[in-house]
C-alpha cells in the first residue's frame, strides 16, 4: 500500500498534463471490478438445474449413474418418451432394419415442415394455383430450394415407405405378434400414396392435371360407387352422383377438385396419418420393440462366457 | 335396456352424422360449362374432320358422305382428350397411346371401344345443337340411333 501510495503520487505529478487518467485505463479499472462483482454475484445464483423453472419442466434430475433415473428422464418427457427407454442392440443394426422406418418418418417431418412454407405463397385456384408455382420457383427467396426439397422428399417418401414395407416381409415382421401394426402400416402406405396423388394435381399443370383426370377416371369403374363400374347403373349411378364426383366436387378436374385435393393433402390425410403413426410407434413397442435376428454376442461377452463355462 | 338405449342412440348418431358426411362432398348446384350449344349449320363442315370447338367445348365434328356426327374428345381409355393428327389422318391419345381413325373408331393401343358420340339435332333456324350430357356408345349399337347424327 505504501508502496503502491508512493508511486502514484510521482506519476500523477509527472503525468499531471494529461489530466486524470485515459478512458482505456478506466474502462479496464471498470471492467474488473465489473468481473469481480459478477463473480460475486455469480456465486450466489443455483445450478440452474437445481432452479424450480429447470426442475418443473424436466422433472427428473440427470443422473447418469443410476439406471433408474436414466430411464424416467427419458419417460418423462414428451419427445424422448417416444422412443423406448431401452432398445435391444441387435434389432437396431442398419443391415437388419436399413432404417427405412425413420427415414420414412424423418422424410414425412421435412414434408410437413416446407408444406407449410410453401403454403404461405401457394393459393389453391385456377387462375393462382400455376402462377404461385412459378412465383415460388423464380422470385420467392428461396422459394425453388422448399419447393424441390418438398417434391423429392416426397418421391422418396413413397420408395422408402415401400422398402420399409418389404424389408418387413424379408425379416418376417409381420407375423404374430405384429400382425396388427402390419394392418396398420398397409394403412400408412395408402395415406402415403394418397398424399402423394392428391399433392400432383396442385402445381395445377399439364401433368398434374392429366394425372389426376386418368386417376379418377378410374374411380367412374369403382363396383357400386361409380357410374360406369358393375352395378352403378343399376344403383341409378351418373357422372353427378358417383364417388368420382365426390372426390372432385364436380363432373371435371376443375376449381373444386383442386380445392378438394389441396384440403385432403395439407389437412385431411396428414392428421389422419399422424394418428395412425402415433399407434404404429406404440405398437412397435408394445409388440416387443423392432423385430431382431437372433442376438449377436461380442467377442468380449464371449470371452465371459467361456470363463463360466470353462 | 336403458344402456342399451343410450348406445344405440349414440351410435345411430354417429351414423347419422358420417352419412351426413358423405352428403356433404356431393354438391348440388356446380358451376361447369353448358352441356347444351349450338355449333352452326351443317354445311359449315367440310368432309372430315373439324377440330375448331375442341378447346372450347371439347369436340370434333367429323362429316362423312352422308352423315355429320359429332364426336365427344375423350379418350374411352382414362379419358384424356387425344390429338388429331391431320397428315397420319388419325387421333392419337398422348396419355397412353391408343389411336382412333377420323370417325373415331379405335385400331391401337389400349382404349376398350370407338369413341362416344354425342347427342346432336337441327333447331329450328338450322342450327346443330349438341347435347354432350348424353352420349352414344358403339358396344350399345347407338351410333345409328336417330339423334346420334344428322343426315346430309
Amino acid at each position: 500500500m505504501a508502496e503502491g501510495s508512493e508511486e502514484k503520487d510521482p506519476k500523477q505529478l509527472t503525468t499531471g498534463e494529461e489530466k486524470p487518467k485515459s478512458w482505456l485505463a478506466r474502462m479496464r479499472e471498470g471492467s474488473t471490478s465489473l468481473k469481480g462483482r459478477a463473480v460475486e454475484e455469480a456465486k450466489t445464483y443455483k445450478d440452474p438445474q437445481d432452479t424450480q423453472l429447470w426442475k418443473s419442466i424436466f422433472r427428473v434430475s440427470h443422473d447418469r449413474s443410476d439406471p433408474r433415473n436414466r430411464s424416467l428422464s427419458i419417460l418423462s418427457n414428451v419427445f424422448l418418451h417416444l422412443h423406448p427407454a431401452k432398445i435391444n442392440r441387435d434389432a437396431v443394426r442398419y443391415p437388419f432394419t436399413w432404417g427405412m422406418g425413420g427415414i420414412t418418418f424423418y422424410l414425412f417431418i421435412v414434408l410437413t415442415f416446407t408444406g407449410v412454407l410453401l403454403m404461405f405463397y401457394y393459393h389453391p385456384t385456377k387462375g393462382d394455383a400455376f402462377r404461385d408455382i412459378l412465383y415460388l420457383e423464380h422470385d420467392v427467396p428461396f422459394g425453388k430450394l422448399l419447393r424441390n426439397m418438398h417434391r423429392w422428399a416426397a418421391h422418396l417418401m413413397v420408395i422408402t415407405t415401400w422398402l420399409h414395407m418389404f424389408r418387413v416381409v424379408l425379416t418376417g415382421s409381420y407375423k404374430r405378434p405384429r400382425e396388427f401394426n402390419w394392418c396398420v402400416g398397409v394403412v400408412l402406405l395408402v395415406l402415403t400414396l394418397l398424399l402423394s396423388f392428391t399433392g400432383y394435381l396442385l402445381p395445377d399443370d399439364q401433368l398434374g392435371f392429366w394425372a389426376v383426370t386418368v386417376g379418377t377416371n378410374m374411380a367412374r369403374a369403382t363396383p357400386m360407387l361409380g357410374h360406369e363400374g358393375p352395378f352403378g347403373p343399376q344403383l341409378g349411378l351418373t357422372a353427378y352422383n358417383d364417388v368420382r364426383f365426390g372426390l372432385l366436387g364436380g363432373s371435371i378436374v376443375d376449381a373444386n377438385a383442386l380445392l378438394r385435393s389441396y384440403i385432403w393433402h395439407c389437412i385431411g390425410i396428414p392428421l389422419v396419418a399422424s394418428i395412425f403413426m402415433a399407434v404404429h410407434f406404440w405398437r412397435i413397442r408394445k409388440d416387443g420393440g423392432i423385430s431382431g435376428p437372433a442376438p449377436v454376442m461380442l467377442e468380449s461377452e464371449m470371452k465371459a462366457v467361456k470363463k463360466k463355462t470353462g | 335396456m336403458r344402456r342399451w338405449i343410450v348406445w344405440s342412440s349414440i351410435g345411430s348418431f354417429l351414423l347419422i352424422d358420417f352419412l351426413m358426411f358423405l352428403r356433404f362432398f356431393l354438391p348440388r348446384s356446380i358451376f361447369e360449362p353448358s352441356s347444351v350449344f349450338r355449333i352452326g349449320v351443317p354445311s359449315d363442315y367440310a368432309l372430315g374432320v373439324d377440330t375448331k370447338w375442341q378447346q372450347q367445348y371439347r369436340i370434333w365434328v367429323t362429316r362423312t358422305s352422308d352423315r355429320l356426327f359429332v364426336i365427344y374428345a375423350r379418350c374411352t381409355h382414362l379419358g384424356c382428350t387425344p390429338d388429331w393428327k391431320a397428315s397420319e389422318n388419325k387421333f392419337k391419345c398422348p396419355c397412353h397411346g391408343s389411336g382412333y381413325d377420323s370417325e373415331g373408331i379405335n385400331f391401337e393401343g389400349p382404349a376398350p371401344r370407338p369413341m362416344d358420340r354425342a347427342d346432336v339435332s337441327l333447331d329450328a333456324e338450322g342450327q346443330i345443337v349438341v347435347n354432350i350430357s348424353k352420349l352414344y356408345e358403339y358396344p350399345k349399337g347407338e351410333f345409328d340411333n336417330e339423334h346420334s347424327y344428322i343426315q346430309v
